[in-house]
């Protein structure tokens, strides 16, 4: 695999996600206008009408038909491609669980934003982590650059056959979507040769089939059992493709999670999306002070990636998790996913529960509270308010 | 055969034939998007189909936006092929209108075909948009009070090339308007009358003979807006004529689901059907 | 159809996909052949299209799959169809 130098860009998240989507030459769009989303949907538009983007782009009446159209057309054998966020992620619910459960490729991005009621157009992740049970693979991105990477990456394992799974790229409203950043671009050709044409297909006239039908009980439970264990063979896929896309890329891909000065550490705070630069940051600095901590980043969320994060935090005196999406009732989402994580080894495991509803959180909550944690003073959880 | 024998339909259903006549028409290559409902069951299970050409099983509400992306794929495949949406009165004039007038409203290149039965019934005959005035249904135990939402005038309004009523009794006429809806592109809409035995309380036999007498009645007019042109069509032609026209009474009277309605009732209901005469005259 | 991997809901066409739904029947439809015009009404209208036609254009009931809903009855302007209480 070679290396072929990009091309530099300066983009804000929604345009790297669309360029990334451009490149990656979908044949049928469907995308509803919806806040920190809709410059993304402008961008396409403007591809598919300048002839840049040779596909159909379906202005559909609502979210649940933007995902339904696609639905439509990934079965009938098109490459596709959607985007929203908040609302329109939970009005797409109905169709995730259908793309899902039919095993469907697809490729969807959310930029992630906080759930009414009250009204909210900033960024959050319950509407992300709302979904994970939907049988969709799930990755998330820190910065633009990831954005794009993902995006790309996305189509590939989607469509990979022993994976056959929709996946959506998570990346923060505004925080990711308006900035710009320095985004360093594959050539066509390089995204061209890495993501193979389209075979999936379900409607052959030659040997018509019926999509989705009704599945007495032992067939519904062996089917959700193979999907259990096609998220489960989806690990490898994907770290498989992120090792290629590092060969053409150049940049490093990490895997499922990623360390950042984790390997060592006694305190380890754990974090999902934009806010790990934060953390980066908070880390870098109590490093200064020659505190042992260190940042482990979640990179995809489904399937979860409980060996990498057990393998990283079994040893440590101390876990901090960044939780910016909750289950009421229950705890931080992440937070418990490491917790189940850590079964079995004693490793104490505390809660940060910020950022919702575009709530501000820095670099130095999140020092402080690796502080706290390493003075042995830091509640179970806490809340940043 | 289009539409294999041995399916779940209930004894006296129209729908298998009505897909078989359809498929006659569009052929094998026909794809099928098929929301929740009677189909859903009358399709059977991941053990066997009884169609023969593909089908895409619809969340309720999603159909036309599903169809509208088959379309799209098949385009950018360069397949040549009949996107049909297959649906009931709820999922295409309730929970299913959004997507059907969005899909309208682009004039996406499918036909859609409405067979409406006029309740929820494979849930078990609950009230629907498209259930007629004076109707028992499990939800309306003393009669719809509202009229029957008027959804092919609604779908014409969209500017759509084709919009027809068919019914089950007058096949001929339905397969012409098959056949002339398969010939065109964009949005066209067949609106088919589906008795149903169980839900509207009569004898299986008499399917053929109420869905005829919902035309003679002129309770239901056979007629197609193509171009935005109106044309009665098949033995409609004649029902302009109120003295060609039997009374409605005759159609409601075979069915369990009007028995309750008082003389008061079936006269609105006449004067309803007579008033629309003199709407369809004028058009 | 491609290589799918295992665990993707579909379903083929097939014969009797529910069955065989003769065994429903609660009445079965008699064709007296000799009072039978061939005019083939039973036929077009067989909402189960469960009635073929012979070569010698006289309709033929296929037991197996007929759920006896007596549709062929009521429309044969002939009476020749008539509907007998099953026995089994």
């Amino acid at each position: 695999m070679q290396v072929t130098k990009g091309v530099v860009k300066a983009l804000v998240g929604n345009h790297a996600v669309a360029y990334a989507v451009k490149q990656a030459k979908p044949q049928v769009l469907a995308v509803y206008p919806i806040t920190p989303q809709t410059t993304m949907l402008e961008k396409l538009s403007e591809y598919v009408d300048r002839g840049e983007l040779k596909a159909r782009l379906i202005r559909v009446e609502s979210e649940h038909s933007a995902l339904a159209s696609i639905y439509g057309a990934a079965v009938a054998g098109a490459r596709v491609f959607t985007a929203t966020a908040s609302q329109g992620l939970l009005y797409m619910t109905e169709m995730l669980y259908w793309a899902g459960g039919q095993r469907v490729p697809i490729v969807a991005a959310v930029a992630t934003r906080a759930l009414a009621s009250p009204w909210s157009i900033l960024d959050d992740h319950q509407d992300f982590m709302s979904k994970r049970d939907a049988i969709w693979i799930q990755m998330m991105a820190e910065n633009v650059q990831e954005a794009y990477d993902l995006t790309i990456q996305a189509f590939r394992i989607s469509e990979h056959e022993n994976v056959v799974l929709p996946v959506m790229m998570g990346f923060d409203g505004f925080i990711l979507t308006h900035t710009m950043e320095r985004v360093e671009v594959l050539h066509d050709s390089v995204v061209d040769s890495f993501i193979p044409p389209r075979k999936f297909n379900l409607v052959d006239f030659t040997d018509p089939v019926g999509v989705g039908p009704v599945a007495p009980p032992e067939d519904y439970i062996r089917m959700r059992f193979e999907a259990k264990k096609a998220m489960e063979r989806s690990k490898r896929v994907i770290k498989e493709i992120f090792r290629e896309y590092e060969g053409i890329s150049g940049r490093p891909q990490h895997g499922l999670v990623e360390c950042f000065m984790c390997r060592d550490a006694d305190y380890v705070v754990v974090s999902m999306g934009a806010w790990s630069g934060d953390a980066r940051v908070a880390v870098e600095r109590l490093r200064e002070r020659g505190a042992k901590v260190g940042l482990l980043k979640v990179r995809v969320f489904r399937p979860f990636p409980f060996e990498e994060v057990r393998d990283y935090l079994r040893d440590c005196k101390g876990v901090l998790v960044m939780d910016r999406a909750y289950s009421f009732g229950s705890g931080g989402i992440l937070v418990n996913e490491v917790k189940v994580s850590l079964y079995g080894h004693d490793v104490p495991v505390h809660s940060l529960v910020g950022g919702l509803g575009g709530m501000d959180v820095r670099p130095l909550h999140i020092q402080t509270a690796l502080e706290n944690l390493m003075e042995g003073k830091l509640e179970e959880e806490r809340w940043l308010l | 055969m289009m539409f294999l024998r041995g399916n779940a339909a209930c004894p006296g259903c129209p729908i298998p034939r009505e897909l078989d006549a359809l498929l006659e028409v569009t052929g094998e290559r026909t794809v099928l998007v098929v929301p929740a409902s009677c189909t859903t069951v009358i399709m059977g299970d991941t053990r066997g189909m009884p169609s023969k050409v593909p089908v895409i099983h619809s969340a309720f509400a999603a159909s036309s936006a599903i169809a509208s992306g088959v379309r799209s794929a098949l385009d950018a495949r360069g397949e040549k092929a009949t996107v049909v949406v297959w649906a009931g009165d709820g999922g295409t004039g309730d929970i299913g209108f959004a997507s059907l007038s969005g899909a309208a409203e682009r004039n996406e290149d499918i036909l859609y075909v409405c067979y409406d039965n006029e309740a929820y019934m494979n849930t078990g005959v609950q009230r629907s948009g498209l259930t007629p005035f004076g109707a028992w249904t499990t939800t309306t135990p003393s009669g719809k009070a509202e009229s029957k939402k008027p959804l092919p005038k609604i779908i014409a309004d969209h500017g759509v090339p084709y919009v027809a009523t068919a019914s089950i009794a007058y096949l001929f006429d339905y397969k012409d308007k098959v056949r002339k809806a398969k010939e065109m592109s964009g949005f066209r809409y067949i609106h088919l009358l589906s008795p149903c035995p169980p839900g509207w309380r009569f004898d299986a036999g008499l399917t053929v003979e109420i869905a005829k007498l919902a035309v003679e009645t002129g309770i239901w007019p056979l007629y197609e807006i193509e171009k935005g042109k109106f044309r009665l069509t098949s033995i409609s032609k004649v029902l302009v004529d109120k003295k060609k026209r039997k009374p409605v009474e005759e159609y409601l009277k075979l069915q369990g689901r009007f028995k309750d309605l008082k003389g008061e009732d079936v006269k609105r209901i006449q004067e309803e059907v007579d008033q629309m005469w003199e709407d369809l005259a004028r058009m | 159809m491609i290589n799918l991997p295992p665990g993707v809901p579909l379903a083929r066409p097939s014969l009797g996909s529910s069955g065989q739904t003769g065994t429903w029947r609660v009445l079965r439809p008699v064709i007296h052949y000799d009072k039978c015009t061939k005019c083939r009404l039973c036929f077009f209208y067989c909402v189960e299209n469960t009635i073929d036609l012979e070569p010698n254009m006289f309709p033929k009931i296929d037991y197996q799959y007929c759920k006896g809903c007596g549709v062929c009855a009521q429309v044969c302007p002939t009476a020749a169809i008539e509907m007998m209480r099953e026995v089994k």
